[in-house]
């Protein structure tokens, strides 16, 4: 059974649509991505997937439909986003960032701290500024804070809105170093991104998205050699 | 409704009104009266609020300048009341010329609290200066008179108060339908989409205040010659929002709405005097302000709108004329092909630690079409914003036209010829394609508030619209002038603001992603205009996400990734280019 | 001036302005994690005055009336919504908190008839009096407009405080209070005598305020609220409640507002549109600080009631004036300093 399966799902903003009838599924244990250029509609899928935005069609979370809950109860049944924004709490310590992570397990106190210090050993830049405040963190640690924070929640499946945006090339490298070890820990992982290469490399599975629709899937082996990828992203004949 | 049938109505409702005082009892006339001043201060509020998007609380006070000015004057001086109308616009006027200047830079909520604070200060200055009357206030203010005849009853006093208000009708109808009018509306828009049109949103601000004050002075000077008696009670506070709460139970959209909100509060304040005694014999004076106050609140929870529009959407839709054709515009003075037109040298900028532009340089000829281009992130709206006027740099030069324009503001860069559109549409979705291309031609035209109030701007008028019908045309949107802009899909959207930018005549127009979230039928279209922009000559910067798109359309390529230029040249070799093939799949994990 | 005139008019300004740093901060508690500008916020101190002064004479206060009304209205309200959005299973719970909770002091009240309690009861049932008010017109006022833009926030803010006022009136009656001194303490300092009643209301304004820097400090509830205020979508993203996190702003809000009510109650004649001008005067100070930050709007709320004790020996007819005039420079002075985001009145 898929962990999460999306299902026809339409988002309108007014009369404009970003994603119509888009179908796809997360396995316990996978890593998928969704690929495409901007405005395909891939953030607006997302951010419809926690509930942040109305869309028609269903959305089951491990067996369950959760098309009319609320996003903090989407939350508490253990669906994460890291949103493109990060949405981190900018005058607050990354300390108290990831305190508030946990917050839908928060009478566990004594497993919060030692899940903050699993998370300063896997992001060690993270403990040296733990005192800091997130709004002065560079790029890179913003989202290396956003993936702690939402790790804090002990997600079953984590949903990763464009986690390479605006990042230097080393820094890329060590964001998806650090999602394809997440697999080991059990989560699940929807992958948005327009750095394809990067997160086919890193998934089980891809989608392409265009136009709000989706017009490939396949392994992700077989898409990254995908000719039509390229075209797709620096326009060739087809189009 | 046509605008014939609207004539006829309307001039029906003018003879029902001169006749009023025929069929009417006098206490009906009396409210009428009050229903009149009171639609004076709403309608002013209407386009405060309404139309300029800024509350104020304290429209009460102003009415107590208003009338505590005539008021002085013709009891403590002893000058005629005729005399104390231009005293009270004078002494208003400048009163809110100084508040608002001191003010109108505070955004939404601030400002609105700032009224409360001002409203309260004039309120308690009344009360305790002792040449007003203190608390008690001015009695003994001579009425209205004319050639020796004073006007008391309030049938006669009736004709003064409701011919002031439908002039002060006309005029702003004439305003909102002209050029500093549109420049009012497009307020709401933000301060971005304002000053990119050459407007200075902060007289134009300003100007609807001290208009809504005038408005509001009229009523402050009718009501101390109707009443006879004035004292701080009625300018208070719970006035200032009795008068909000008019110009939005009526429709703080229209200018109908104010007199209507003015009628329908009046008129239910005194039912609600009247059938509450019979509810709650000893408590009625408590529950009218509460079922008062319950019903604004209600109505501000579901019914935001206010009551004219909602009627007015069960009225049949009238068909205004197309405009007429008319001679041009003058054109800008262009560079001839081939000039150097815009350059930019080391531009950078920083946020805080982190450097959205580094030191980016290019040059752009007139007559040349160039893509700035880069994947998400790549510092090109920034750029964008930078060459704008949107936001100043942090270091380096931009030169346009020959002119240093590096730390001038946006409406400056823009009166000198530069058009743009965003990436966000930014229109005014309440106001028609017409209209929204007419303000394109802002700084083309010339006409003022008062040109506009008067009609005096009808042959520029003309030009202008002429002008815009012919950029609508040229888009392909002629056919439908008069739909409202916030109907049309987002692809026609875009098309919309290119018809905008074009109605400046601009030396230069930028194009801030045009392509984003548009389907494959809505981008080919776009791109079919701006290949016949291309052949008419146009000088173009594009900012663009999708390459294909920019590909057959451009002489030259700009390449930014990181904030920082990572090529530059043909399209073809950019194409070919293996780092900026690197850019745009993203380096191998 | 003499100086010994100066130190009384300050220890005096000092007095009222921590009454106006207790309500200020409830300002901006309530602003900073809703957006909604509580205008009606002295409103509720006025009528903490007015149930203290009841419960002193044996009588029962309009304030018993006046939550079970709004009790009711907002379970109604809450079960209708439920209903339409068929999660009935949550109706008890719901009903508990809007129903139930409210309705405990007010049956205290009741049960307790002409018995006169003594003061240190008064002062709590007073306040588990109060406290439900704020949190009840949450729910029937705000929340079916929790979208809406600031400015239409508080536009209805306003309307709900006149409306507060009549209500009120029906259920206070038009005359002022003044309870019972809660001290008769005095202490001099330097030849100037400082009143056990001035020193209760600074030593509440630094306790309140330490209360609510280790609250937001140290409680995961706290940071939660903060997080709401500072990014209400990565808050919800952690699962966090916006409507919970405003009802806590609300029950904490109110709870300073109360406290300030019981210790002006003795110093002020209170009626029951006194609330107004004192809310508005903290809310001068709330402005100073930004709106945001809680140590300036501490010191704004100070020196509006040292400002004000100084106007009004100057000139006690233009004191208002004078306190309402220095909103404008202090609004000019933040509008330069502070980051305006963009597009506030897109429609």
């Amino acid at each position: 059974m898929s962990l999460l399966a999306l299902s026809d799902i339409a988002v309108a903003y007014g009369k404009a649509e970003a994603v119509r009838g888009v179908s796809l599924s997360v396995e316990p244990g996978q890593i998928v991505t969704v690929i495409g250029p901007n405005g395909a509609g891939k953030t607006s899928l997302l951010t419809a997937a926690i509930g942040l935005l109305p869309s028609s069609g269903t959305i089951t979370f491990d067996g369950q439909d959760v098309s009319r809950l609320e996003t903090e109860q989407r939350v508490e049944r253990g669906l994460c986003l890291v949103p493109e924004r990060r949405e981190l709490f900018a005058d607050m310590s990354v300390r108290d960032n990831l305190v508030l992570g946990a917050y839908t397990r928060r009478r566990e106190t004594a497993k919060i701290k030692s899940d903050i210090d699993d998370i300063y050993d896997r992001f060690p830049r993270l403990k040296e500024r733990h005192k800091q405040h997130a709004g002065t963190l560079s790029g890179g640690e913003r989202q290396m804070l956003a993936l702690g924070r939402a790790l804090m929640a002990r997600p079953r499946l984590l949903m990763l809105d464009e986690p390479s945006l605006g990042l230097a090339p080393l820094i890329i490298r060590e964001i998806f170093r650090i999602i394809a070890s997440l697999r080991d820990l059990g989560v699940s992982i929807l992958l948005v991104e327009q750095n394809a290469r990067a997160a086919l490399e890193t998934a089980d599975f891809g989608y392409v998205m265009e136009t709000g629709e989706i017009v490939h899937d396949g392994t992700a082996g077989d898409l990254i050699d995908d000719p039509r990828l390229i075209a797709s992203y620096l326009g060739g004949q087809h189009a | 409704m046509n605008s014939r049938m609207s004539r006829v109505v309307g001039a029906l409702a003018i003879l029902l009104l001169a006749a009023a005082p025929l069929y009417l009892a006098p206490f009906t006339l009396t409210l009428l009266n009050f229903i009149g001043v009171y639609a004076l201060v709403a309608l002013g509020l209407v386009l405060l609020t309404g139309i300029a998007g800024i509350i104020s609380f304290g429209q009460a006070a102003f009415m107590g300048i208003g009338a505590y000015a005539t008021a002085w004057l013709t009891t403590r001086m002893g000058l005629s009341p005729w005399l104390g109308l231009p005293f009270a616009l004078v002494v208003t006027g400048l009163g809110a010329m100084v508040l608002g200047a001191a003010t109108l830079q505070l955004r939404g909520h601030f400002l609105a609290l700032s009224t409360i604070a001002w409203g309260l200060a004039i309120y308690f200055t009344f009360g305790n200066v002792e040449g007003l009357g203190n608390f008690n206030g001015i009695r003994d203010i001579p009425p209205l008179s004319i050639g020796g005849w004073q006007l008391l009853g309030s049938d006669q006093i009736y004709y003064v108060i409701w011919i002031f208000l439908l002039g002060a009708m006309l005029l702003s109808r004439n305003l909102l339908d002209s050029r500093t009018g549109r420049a009012m509306r497009v307020l709401k828009g933000g301060n971005l989409l304002t000053e990119s049109l050459g407007i200075n949103a902060f007289a134009v601000r300003l100007a609807t205040f001290v208009i809504a004050a005038l408005f509001t002075a009229v009523a402050g000077w009718l009501y101390a010659h109707m009443n006879r008696f004035i004292s701080p009670t009625p300018f208070d506070a719970t006035m200032g929002i009795e008068f909000l709460m008019m110009a939005m139970v009526g429709g703080s959209g229209y200018l109908l709405g104010a007199v209507v909100g003015a009628a329908f509060i009046t008129l239910l304040k005194n039912s609600v005097q009247d059938y509450l005694p019979l509810i709650a014999p000893n408590a009625a004076g408590q529950l009218e302000i509460v079922v008062f106050s319950a019903l604004f609140i209600l109505f501000l929870q579901y019914a935001r709108e206010g009551i004219v529009p909602y009627v007015a959407g069960w009225l049949p839709e009238g068909k205004p004329k197309r405009p007429a054709e008319s001679e041009p515009l003058p054109p800008r003075d262009k560079p001839a092909t081939g000039e150097p037109l815009l350059s930019v040298d080391k531009a950078t900028r920083r946020f805080g630690g982190l450097v959205a532009v580094n030191e980016v340089s290019f040059d752009l000829r007139a007559g040349e079409i160039l893509g700035l281009i880069g994947p998400n992130g790549a510092g090109k709206s920034t750029m964008f914003n930078l060459l704008t006027g949107a936001m100043p740099v942090s270091g380096g030069r931009i030169t346009f036209a020959g002119r240093d324009v590096t730390r001038q503001p946006q409406r400056a860069i823009a009166r000198a010829g530069v058009a743009r559109t965003f990436q966000h549409v930014k229109l005014r979705p309440r106001m028609t394609l017409l209209d929204n291309v007419l303000l394109g031609a802002y700084t083309r035209t010339k006409s003022g508030f008062v040109t506009g109030a008067l009609r005096l701007d009808r042959e520029e008028e003309r030009r202008a619209r002429s002008e815009a019908m012919r950029q609508l045309e040229r888009v392909g949107l002629g056919d439908r002038p008069y739909e409202l802009a916030g109907n049309l899909p987002l692809g026609t959207q875009r098309v919309l603001e290119i018809a905008r930018a074009l109605a400046a005549d601009p030396v230069l127009l930028v194009l801030d992603e045009p392509a984003a979230g548009l389907r494959s039928r809505e981008k080919q279209a776009l791109g079919e205009l701006l290949h016949n922009l291309r052949k008419e000559g146009l000088t173009i910067l594009i900012v663009e996400h999708d390459m294909e798109f920019v590909m057959n359309l451009v002489d030259r390529i700009v390449v930014m990734e990181f904030g920082s230029k990572l090529c530059e040249g043909e399209p073809a070799a950019i194409r070919a280019d293996e780092r900026v093939q690197e850019a745009y799949l993203g380096g191998s994990a | 001036m003499t100086a010994q005139i100066a130190a009384i008019l300050t220890i005096d300004g000092v007095a009222t302005g921590a009454i106006y740093v207790l309500i200020a901060l409830g300002f901006v508690l309530i602003f900073s994690v809703t957006r909604i500008i509580f205008v009606p916020f002295g409103d509720i101190a006025a009528f903490t005055a007015l149930t203290l002064a009841a419960l002193e004479t044996g009588q029962v206060p309009g304030t018993v009336g006046l939550t079970v009304a709004l009790a009711i209205l907002a379970s109604a309200m809450e079960v209708v919504s439920l209903l339409r959005s068929g999660q009935r299973d949550r109706i008890p719970r719901r009903l508990l908190f809007y129903l139930v909770l409210p309705l405990v002091p007010a049956a205290l009240v009741w049960a307790s008839g002409s018995i006169i309690l003594p003061m240190p009861l008064r002062i709590v049932l007073s306040l588990a009096l109060i406290l439900p008010i704020a949190p009840l017109l949450d729910r029937i006022v705000y929340r079916p407009i929790a979208d809406a833009s600031v400015l239409l926030l508080l536009t209805v803010s306003v309307a709900l405080h006149f409306a507060l006022v009549g209500l009120g009136l029906l259920f206070f009656g038009p005359e002022g209070v003044r309870t019972k001194s809660l001290t008769d303490y005095t202490m001099i300092l330097g030849g100037i005598p400082i009143s056990g009643q001035t020193l209760l209301i600074v030593i509440a304004a630094i306790v309140f305020a330490a209360l609510l820097f280790v609250f937001f400090g140290f409680t995961l509830s706290g940071k939660a609220l903060h997080a709401t205020a500072v990014n209400r979508t990565g808050a919800r993203l952690m699962g966090v409640r916006p409507e919970k996190s405003g009802t806590i702003a609300f029950l904490l809000g109110s709870l300073l507002a109360g406290v300030s009510g019981v210790l002006i109650a003795p110093v002020n004649t209170i009626f029951y549109d006194s609330g107004f001008l004192i809310g508005l005067k903290a809310f001068v100070g709330a402005i100073m600080g930004g709106m945001v930050s809680f140590p300036l709007t501490a010191i704004g709320a100070l020196c509006v009631g040292i400002l004000e004790s100084f106007a009004a020996f100057y000139s006690s007819a233009f004191k208002e004036v004078i306190v309402f005039a220095i909103l404008i420079p202090v609004l000019v002075a933040r509008s330069y300093t502070a980051v305006h985001s963009e597009e506030e009145t897109e429609e």
